[in-house]
């Protein structure tokens, strides 16, 4: 019946105007119906991120209008020692969490790919912290790392006992192992897919050919995982650019600008320190860094050409 | 005719084989139990994770229920001593039910405006290949690499301008708008998998754009919908920023801004703060305990390969 159909089309479809044919042909909608999606993300998404390039020239307390500035505030940015610092931090939690995540959730993801009675069991508790705001996390773990009442007042976690999120020194690898907990389950289902995707067939070919389990791991699994690792990669490096909420609340940045990562310095600037315009600077360079970072991962890794890792199977 | 029949949205860029169409089995059912593929580091690795989860979420749930008496002298991962119900009761009095009942009005209302416009424009990019909406998708895919958040103070501006700020209204444009990228670029994945013969057939009939995205596009796309609804959903439950910005009275409040406050309101009653924690949870929860399967396809949505 769908043939019959589409074999009168094609005759009928000379008659009209060109165009309404191959619209026909694809039986594709108009293109009115863009538009409530572009108002609602050009509104409030496009527009907000060129009004904040514009805000950077300006000066700007949060109320009244905006006043025109110049270069004042991209000057500012340049000779302020606290940019550098807070730019430092930003990378070391985008590294650090690429590196204790990385291999966290692409370990725990190969175990779980498999079933079994204890490892769906384990799965299934794996995702809770995944659940959770961000909010709920930090609120949970600055009082768990108390070390007047937190988990260090437990017998044989007196290892724990040490004011972690007061020491400059420390709180950083906190945060970044906080982080962690929060967002290795998220990366673990992105390896788990990847996993069940490799076929049987490798590791049966592998093992005839004498390989062990960590041969193995090397020369299939890791290779295999190559997308999924890049995937699981930029949304981790992206993602720290984005991890606001959770250091908001455990440390609001401090002690002094130990954790103050550049999005928590634009809030800080902006609507502690009433200077909109600088914030607007910050604003802009994060995502200069947001579309670098996406840019040069997609390149590097060859990920949008996404040709199949299986050719000649 | 370069339509697949396959209708599943996460495995879209399934790798061809020259291997006959028999998949590969996704999941290999090994024995669990010592077989010669019990895989002993990995068990250990796993547990130790385990513990590493567990130990956080017992000592919130166990502290919840302590008084605050008690709190400091009961071992923090002993069993409350004398379990009270006490610092929930204190958690309701304090507004809890509003900022719930404002947090479920936000995530719905803004998940529903963003699934429903992005369904619209993804049928169209999928359908249409017009350069417009070419170009649109490029745009939504540069989305995707933006950090958003980056926006907030023009946001905030605009919001002022309008009137909204403090209101719920200002929670649930930004982030509906904010959801755009992630759900089209997931809806045409889906959509581009429907065989076009079920449009040309259905336009041959004289039907409307709006006849076949109600009786077509909406119910063969319901799977991705539940998922990408899912995923928006717990973002926006979850959001920070915008409440902390663009809202001030309690009476706006959402919950994990709500939690925030409490923190800053009872300071050193730690049990109180936990119960709070713990409240806050508990629909998502509730939710992954009947829902398990589309929550987690939900949480890789667009992800999963």
């Amino acid at each position: 019946m769908t043939t019959v159909k589409t074999t009168t089309g094609s005759i009928r479809a000379p008659r009209r105007g060109a165009a309404l044919a191959a619209r026909q042909r694809a039986g594709g909608p108009s293109l009115w119906f863009l538009l409530p999606a572009a108002l609602l993300f050009g509104g409030f998404a496009i527009l907000p991120l060129l009004g904040a390039v514009v805000l950077s020239f300006t000066q700007w307390s949060g109320l009244g209008t905006p006043q025109w500035l110049g270069a004042d505030n991209w000057l500012w940015f340049v000779t302020d020692p606290v940019t550098y610092t807070t730019l430092g931090i930003t990378f070391a939690v985008m590294f650090g969490s690429l590196l204790v995540q990385g291999p966290i959730s692409m370990l725990l993801g190969v175990w779980i790919a498999r079933s079994g009675g204890f490892r769906s069991f384990a799965g299934l508790i794996f995702f809770v912290p995944l659940l959770l705001s961000s909010a709920a996390v930090a609120l949970a773990y600055k009082n768990l790392l108390d070390p007047n009442f937190g988990l260090s007042t437990q017998d044989g976690f007196g290892w724990l006992a040490h004011n972690w999120l007061g020491d400059k020194n420390t709180v950083l690898i906190m945060v970044i192992l906080v982080i962690a907990w929060h967002f290795v389950p998220l990366h673990t289902l992105l390896y788990q897919g990847g996993v069940r995707q490799i076929p049987a067939s490798l590791y049966e070919a592998a093992s005839i050919d004498g390989a062990g389990r960590i041969m193995q791991f090397f020369t299939i699994t890791v290779p295999q995982l190559k997308y999924t690792i890049v995937t699981s990669s930029t949304l981790i490096m992206v993602g720290s650019l984005t991890y606001f909420d959770l250091i908001f609340v455990m440390t609001a940045g401090g002690p002094g600008y130990a954790t103050r990562i550049l999005p928590l310095h634009m809030y800080l600037t902006g609507f502690r320190s009433a200077e909109m315009g600088k914030a607007s600077v910050i604003a802009t360079v994060l995502v200069l860094i947001g579309l670098a970072l996406s840019l040069a991962l997609t390149r590097w890794s060859g990920f949008s050409k996404m040709k199949s890792q299986q050719e000649g199977m | 005719m370069s339509t697949t029949t396959s209708v599943d949205p996460v495995r879209v860029a399934a790798p061809p084989t020259t291997a006959p169409p028999v998949k590969p089995a996704p999941v290999r059912r090994w024995p669990s139990l010592f077989s010669k593929h019990t895989n002993i580091p990995g068990g250990l690795g796993g547990a130790l994770w385990l513990i590493i989860v567990v130990i956080p979420l017992y000592w919130v749930l166990t502290t919840s229920f302590r008084s605050s008496t008690t709190f400091f002298s009961d071992a923090p991962l002993s069993l409350p001593s004398e379990p009270t119900l006490g610092n929930y009761a204190k958690v309701f009095d304090s507004g809890f039910f509003g900022y719930f009942t404002n947090s479920v009005i936000v995530t719905i209302a803004a998940v529903i405006i963003a699934v429903f416009v992005s369904l619209l424009a993804a049928y169209t990019i999928a359908r249409n290949t017009h350069v417009v909406s070419r170009t649109a998708f490029s745009l939504v895919l540069l989305g995707l690499a933006v950090p958003l958040q980056a926006a907030i103070i023009p946001i905030f501006y605009m919001l002022s301008q309008l009137g909204l700020y403090d209101t719920l209204l200002a929670l649930i444009i930004p982030s509906a708008a904010f959801a755009i990228p992630i759900t089209v670029v997931i809806l045409v994945n889906f959509l581009r998998d429907i065989p076009g013969e079920l449009f040309e057939s259905m336009r041959l009939e004289g039907a409307t754009d709006w006849m076949m995205l109600w009786k077509l596009v909406l119910p063969l796309s319901r799977p991705a919908l539940i998922t990408v609804g899912i995923y928006n959903a717990l973002g926006v439950w979850n959001g920070f920023l915008f409440p902390l910005v663009l809202t001030q009275s309690p009476s706006v409040r959402v919950l994990p801004l709500a939690l925030w406050s409490f923190q800053s309101e009872l300071t050193v009653d730690v049990p109180g703060i936990m119960a709070a924690v713990v409240m806050s949870m508990i629909p998502i929860l509730t939710l992954y305990i009947f829902g398990r399967r589309q929550l987690v396809a939900g949480l890789t949505a667009g992800f999963g390969k």
